[in-house]
């Protein structure tokens, strides 16, 4: 008996392989962002504020990403930034960098170029000399992805 | 082992300068992959330390998502005279060093 095409599209529906995905797990994810931030914070409060990101907000490359650090602080020897962490959410690891500053610094300010391998949440937490936290968070969309490309 | 390094010469005694450093170095993430699926190692620099007439007044620790050749600026109160020594540490032994004088009146 020939298939009919009623019975051909059966047989193919009952059939369809389910496609077999295995992602690569290089994304940080923002429990391994927490466990970070915590690594430096220990248990004390994150208050908000005092500290300003400058990143822009839509960026073409993820391989090198302008961004500023500065912390509101008069850097005096009995108030001074001690220093400053920079984390993301979904690069490969949490953590982009430790800023160590003094009251000779005179500003706190810091700036680099970063990689970002998704659009996502970069956050900026500065710790002042009375071991007070103050974070800020920036979201960044991100066009071309770093990090993960193939080396060609 | 290039490194640009941009520090005022001359300052007034009390200034706030910026200094600004930039190195040449892959800093290869060690998450990337050939085309043939081998991992690439990772290489980078993991340290940086800036110190002003041997006194330390600037360091960074920098993870890999540091974009390749390193560039960070930071500032200073100008105190006196004499030498910024710059030092980079990373994977494989990497070491550099730069450094730049500035007079201060």
């Amino acid at each position: 008996m020939p298939t009919t095409r009623r019975q051909f599209l059966y047989l193919a529906a009952s059939v369809t392989v389910i496609p077999i995905v295995t992602p690569r797990a290089l994304e940080a994810t923002p429990a391994m962002l927490n466990t970070a931030i915590r690594n430096i914070v220990g248990e004390a409060p994150i208050r908000t504020g005092k500290v300003k990101l400058d990143i822009p907000p839509l960026v073409e490359n993820g391989n090198t990403v302008p961004m500023t650090v500065s912390v509101t602080s008069p850097m005096t020897a009995d108030d001074y930034v001690k220093s400053i962490h920079v984390f993301n959410e979904k690069n490969p690891q949490p953590n982009i960098g430790n800023f160590y500053l003094n009251p000779s610094s005179g500003r706190a300010q810091v700036s680099t170029r970063i990689r970002l391998a998704d659009t996502q949440r970069v956050v900026a937490i500065a710790r002042l000399s009375d071991d007070s936290f103050w974070q800020v968070s920036a979201d960044i969309v991100v066009t071309l992805a770093a990090c993960t490309e193939e080396v060609n | 082992m290039a490194a640009l390094i941009n520090v005022p010469s001359k300052a007034k005694r009390g200034d706030i300068i910026e200094i600004r450093t930039l190195t040449s170095h892959i800093m290869e993430t060690g998450f990337r992959h050939t085309m043939d699926g081998a991992l690439v190692p990772r290489d980078i620099i993991t340290s940086f330390t800036c110190s002003y007439n041997g006194t330390e007044i600037f360091r960074a620790d920098l993870f890999p998502a540091i974009a390749a050749n390193p560039y960070l600026s930071f500032f200073t109160i100008a105190r006196e005279s004499g030498k910024l020594e710059f030092e980079w540490i990373g994977d494989n032994g990497y070491a550099s060093t730069a450094s730049a004088s500035i007079t201060v009146e």
